[in-house]
């Protein structure tokens, strides 16, 4: 299987451990093997190991180094965001993030949803067995 | 990111004496933990070079040295001496960092690593930084590109805090970056 997801400038990644826990980062120029100097616009740029990111689908288009102005006019141009939203990868972290941050009472109503959707599903069901048997 | 080594610019002088009324002032730039460390490295450094000791010497100076641009990469050349089981050899290495701080720290452990060399036998003769055109080493030179791309080949699965960690896992990882 050939490589799809390749570090270069441009790049965006998830970082997976650490302090920056859950931010998308964009790699904007490597240091060495193992580190690369990584920017995003809510945070200083710095060096981040390779093996604290996991690289996304998303690549913008930047030079080496680009300054945060540059960075921040790309990132709006690729509209990063919204595909990083739209795409399967990043709802799963959504709807992970919304069901870590529910309290009882949303628990409950969302036992009631489960509940009714169940109820609706099994109606059907029996409908459709009632169409074969006969 | 915090590192274990710190550059301090160390000022000292010889006492003044009868004879000697206004003694030179002497100014080492050095790497040290602390700045305690960094005092006594520097009466080590000045009594190889002058006839001066700590105790017929006094501190001036001490402060710490910072990076001015640490998020920039840079590629830094080391000039160093270390004692090896067989005698002193000189040494030029190239390292691509941010900081000086850091590639030092990379110099100490890639010589503890690679010869063996504990801290206290190596001496810094002196560090700058390379523009890309004058690096020597093919290691540093093959990251000189404005368009490079590598794949990750293999991606370590791990719990993103050491809290999560367990001894067993319920399937195997799947290793595929």
């Amino acid at each position: 299987m050939p490589f799809k997801r390749y570090v270069e400038i441009g790049r965006i990644a998830l970082v997976n451990y650490g302090k920056d826990y859950g931010k998308l980062v964009v790699i904007v120029d490597v240091i060495d093997q193992n580190r690369a100097l990584v920017d995003a616009p809510d945070m200083v740029r710095g060096q981040i190991n390779f093996k604290r990111l996991t690289l996304t689908d998303i690549k913008i288009d930047i030079k080496r180094v680009p300054n945060k102005k540059t960075l921040v006019a790309a990132l709006e141009a690729a509209d990063v965001k919204n595909k990083w939203e739209s795409s399967s990868w990043g709802r799963k972290l959504i709807v992970q993030k919304k069901r870590a941050s529910l309290n009882d009472f949303d628990r409950f109503k969302i036992m009631l949803a489960k509940i009714k959707k169940a109820g609706v599903v099994r109606q059907e069901l029996a409908k459709l067995k009632k169409e074969t048997t006969a | 990111m915090s590192y274990k080594y710190h550059q301090f610019q160390v000022v000292g002088r010889g006492l003044p004496t009868e004879t000697e009324e206004q003694p030179k002032i002497y100014r080492m730039k050095l790497w040290a933990t602390n700045e305690v460390r960094a005092k006594s490295k520097f009466w080590y450094y000045l009594r190889k070079l002058k006839k001066v000791k700590k105790s017929n010497g006094q501190m001036l100076a001490i402060n710490e040295i910072f990076e001015k641009n640490p998020t920039t990469i840079k590629n830094y050349g080391i000039w160093l001496r270390y004692q090896s089981r067989t005698g002193y050899h000189n040494m030029y290495k190239e390292y691509r960092d941010t900081t000086l701080n850091g590639a030092i720290e990379q110099m100490y452990t890639e010589m503890a690593s690679r010869h063996r060399v504990r801290h206290h036998c190596i001496q810094v003769i002196k560090t700058a930084t390379i523009p890309a055109k004058l690096c020597k080493r093919e290691s540093t030179k093959q990251f000189h590109n404005s368009k490079i791309k590598f794949p990750l080949v293999f991606k370590k699965v791990r719990p993103p805090t050491r809290k999560l960690k367990t001894t067993y896992k319920a399937s195997r990882p799947n290793l595929f970056v």
